[in-house]
């Protein structure tokens, strides 16, 4: 076994290495091509990280392609992903030519690897129309959606449909984002990879560290979000909660760190508000963290007594996936994939206002042994449901599922 | 590799052959919001979503504590908020029925019974929807293999939770007599087993998670030849 297999499986267990190995064998040898907008920063690089080199020790030949675009394209792709998730948004159509133009572009650096490919992940709306410049491919392409869209705002999601229509299959995270379309649509819910620089164990004093740097008080409250700048994740609300929290607890204190994605042009706006609304409370500790701060949002997690993730709108939230695996209970937005991780009194608590996390703040503040107890309890239902090797293990599930046929069971021999 | 959609996995053998499985959940679009459309999708929905729905989960993420052992009856409890209707659905054992079919039926009795009670509950809107999966199961051989009941005990600690669900619980979906892999193996082997198979068969599969079973299914036989 390779040496980064032995590391899962200490991680993870053996049998479910072997069960990996045993499900990649009708596989090996295949080529399989991911492609996504961004080499760090959000949730699909980081799982894309991990997973592209863990196929290749299973044997499959796999490789991950970014396509470049220009600032019109992202802004055209973050207006997808708004109206993706509800808003209501109506995109120019030269946002909308240069995005077509960009995939076309990309298409031609990419159409013989895409073409030659077993099986292509197209991840997310941006390199979506790939597809549909790729006339002579052999293999089974998937279209990998992360985004929640459960309430599409319906021109958006009408424009592509079209291209997404094409693909042999779509994945989303949850059931009830699935759409009407004319392919299976699998439901897989992403994952942590825990021995990432964001997920390894730290020693003490690298947790301890983070007070020092951030001028943090190591004998106050820790409430920490860790996100991107972004309106869905709410991150006004969590400080209109703090506010509500310090009445009863003075000496909280407020991290909300976050990276920016290079795909994502509006952070910078959100990030002004929340300098705006937080500049009068010393408390209120904003940090714009470089896209490979992994060990220090990993050092972040440790060192805080309760994590929020408040999002109003949420695909699935790694981030509450990566505070319940350091065992900390979360405050999270009753929304999308933060409903599968956060069971109320069991891993944290699910909130639909500013006052519903305060109190819920209030109460983990006060019930130490109860926030100890939800802790351990979040660990463990990572370990059993959301680390990369169940994810892996899922798509090993469909691609077996969709190289050898339809039937709802498939013994192979 | 060879391949077969059909499962011919099941036949009386002396040798225990171990196999391993994994599960992916396909989503049907098909969703309800009151218990009227639960009905109305319900009786044309595939068979497989009804074995999803009350097994397929095991292999799914999700929250360890079972509180109900079906998807339907979770949903009527906490999103119809409808007590005695999640508490009806939740008794349905589907090893009592010889099908899913058959299994369909009941269901569908039950919610019939529940409208003719109280009509308003037909058109009342749940919390959230109930959302129809579907599931794909893919089944390979771990090439370990069982010649007698004591190998099998040996072998059981190192068996993976998902073959542990083919083997005990996948199987009563394969086996006309509802039992499991290990009854049908240890019948193989004569009578003096008899008692073991008793004390599988007492085994509740429903609420533990898949590494509880694991370990009750390990202790039973351990005991047996301790």
């Amino acid at each position: 076994m390779s040496k980064l297999l032995k590391a899962y499986a200490q991680v993870a267990g053996h049998e479910v290495v072997s069960h990996l190995r045993q499900l990649a064998k009708p596989l090996v040898g295949m080529k399989v091509v991911h492609v996504n907008s961004t080499r760090v920063g959000g949730g699909v690089a980081e799982i894309l990280e991990k997973l592209v080199p863990l196929m290749q020790e299973l044997g499959i030949e796999t490789s991950w392609e970014v396509i470049e675009g220009s600032d019109l394209f992202y802004q055209c792709t973050k207006n997808f992903h708004n109206g993706l998730q509800g808003k209501q948004i109506r995109i120019p159509n030269t946002q909308l030519q240069e995005y077509e133009k960009v995939n076309s572009k990309n298409a031609e650096k990419l159409r013989q690897q895409l073409e030659e490919a077993e099986f292509v992940f197209i991840h997310d709306p941006q390199p979506a129309p790939l597809l549909s410049h790729c006339k002579n491919r052999r293999g089974k392409w998937l279209w990998r959606c992360h985004i929640d869209v459960s309430r599409p705002y319906r021109p958006t999601w009408k424009y592509l449909r079209q291209f997404v229509s094409g693909y042999e299959a779509s994945v989303f995270s949850l059931a009830e984002f699935a759409q009407n379309l004319p392919h299976p649509q699998y439901i897989i819910p992403p994952s942590i990879d825990p021995l990432s620089a964001k997920n390894i164990e730290l020693p003490d004093k690298e947790v301890a560290s983070v007070f020092n740097n951030f001028h943090l008080d190591p004998d106050r409250p820790l409430i920490l979000q860790v996100s991107r700048f972004d309106r869905f994740k709410d991150p006004l609300g969590v400080i209109q909660a703090f506010k509500i929290v310090k009445k009863y607890v003075p000496d909280a204190q407020l991290v909300l760190a976050g990276g920016g994605a290079t795909d994502d042009p509006e952070g910078e706006q959100v990030l002004q508000e929340v300098h705006g609304s937080s500049s009068d409370d010393p408390d209120i500790h904003v940090l714009l963290l470089p896209a490979d701060a992994h060990r220090t949002i990993n050092a972040l997690q440790r060192a805080a007594d309760i994590a929020v993730q408040k999002s109003v709108k949420e695909g699935f939230g790694l981030t509450v996936t990566e505070a319940m695996w350091k065992g900390k209970p979360v405050i999270g937005g009753n929304t999308g994939g933060i409903r599968l991780q956060v069971i109320n009194f069991n891993t944290g608590f699910l909130v639909n206002t500013p006052e519903g996390a305060a109190l819920r703040i209030r109460y983990l503040l006060h019930h130490t042994n109860k926030r100890k107890e939800i802790g351990i309890k979040a660990k463990e239902f990572v370990r059993e449901n959301f680390l990369i090797t169940r994810h892996l293990r899922e798509y090993l599930t469909l691609l077996t599922s969709l190289h050898f046929g339809g039937s709802d069971r498939l013994e192979l021999n | 590799m060879n391949v077969s959609a059909n499962d011919d996995t099941v036949r009386e053998t002396k040798i225990f052959e171990i196999k391993d499985c994994a599960l992916i959940a396909i989503a049907t679009s098909k969703r309800a919001i009151n218990l009227k459309e639960l009905q109305s999708i319900l009786t044309q929905i595939s068979l497989d979503s009804i074995y999803y729905h009350f097994w397929g989960g095991l292999l799914q993420p999700r929250f360890e504590e079972r509180e109900y052992n079906n998807d339907f009856a979770a949903w009527a409890w906490y999103a119809l908020h409808d007590a005695p209707l999640g508490e009806r659905l939740a008794v349905v054992d589907p090893n009592d029925f010889s099908n899913l079919e058959n299994l369909r039926q009941e269901l569908l009795e039950i919610i019939d019974e529940r409208i003719d009670e109280k009509e308003s509950l037909a058109y009342t809107l749940a919390t959230s929807y109930f959302e129809f999966i579907r599931s794909q199961i893919v089944i390979f051989d771990t090439l370990e293999k069982a010649h007698n009941p004591e190998e099998l005990t040996a072998l059981l600690p190192d068996m993976s939770t998902s073959s542990i669900f083919y083997h005990f619980i996948d199987s009563r979906r394969r086996l006309d007599n509802q039992g499991d892999d290990f009854r049908l193996f240890l019948n193989c082997h004569g009578k003096k087993y008899e008692g073991l198979c008793c004390r599988l068969a007492a085994i509740d599969p429903y609420f533990g998670t898949l590494s509880e079973l694991k370990k009750q299914v390990v202790e039973v036989f351990s005991a047996h030849f301790s």
